[in-house]
């Protein structure tokens, strides 16, 4: 039950993450929902795939790739961010009406 | 039907949505942010291959390419940043 929870928590944020990534008007606004979808939607869904196994080598390994994906998805991001910015994207500003 | 059949069909569905991005991405970065994300739900529908199957070498799979996806999304957004701008 406890695992079912966990894997309905993760679809649920993976799925909002990838509609940020189609709706949103900016890079970093769309950088923003897709580093939640990569560490908060991976690390639900895995530890329930973990609770759902149960103590075995396979969930070890299922672990060992879990703290792979929470060392390296804010390094890809940051590094994707910092590259825009050095380039020069400016941030988006809602357009006044006049 | 089992949850983990579930799990990989959403999965499925959500990195064909994310593959929108990819194509009409106004700038690079847009697609480098899409595939990143495609390729972390690539690893996450292995591990879910590896628990429905029972196969544990899909496990090692789906770590190898963790791996090359986060070494290609760091060479190439040093690629996009040009030239070395913050070193005079």
């Amino acid at each position: 039950m406890i695992a079912y929870l966990f894997i309905f928590l993760g679809l649920v944020f993976i799925f909002f993450g990838t509609l940020g990534i189609i709706r949103f008007p900016d890079i970093y606004t769309r950088l923003q929902t897709s580093s939640k979808c990569d560490a908060a939607g991976a690390i639900a869904l895995l530890v329930g795939l973990i609770v759902r196994e149960g103590l075995d080598s396979l969930s070890l390994k299922i672990l060992i790739i879990l703290v792979f994906l929470l060392l390296t998805n804010p390094v890809a991001s940051h590094a994707i961010a910092r590259s825009a910015a050095i380039r020069g994207i400016k941030p988006w500003r809602k357009k006044k009406k006049c | 039907m089992t949850a983990v059949t579930i799990i990989i069909t959403v999965l499925g569905i959500t990195a064909s949505l994310a593959l929108y991005r990819v194509i009409f991405g106004p700038t690079p970065w847009d697609r480098l942010i899409a595939v990143n994300l495609i390729s972390s739900k690539v690893v996450m529908i292995m591990v879910a291959a590896a628990v429905l199957f029972e196969r544990r070498i899909y496990l090692d799979v789906a770590l190898v390419y963790a791996i090359i996806g986060f070494v290609s999304i760091i060479a190439i957004s040093k690629f996009l940043e040009g030239e070395d701008t913050d070193r005079k």
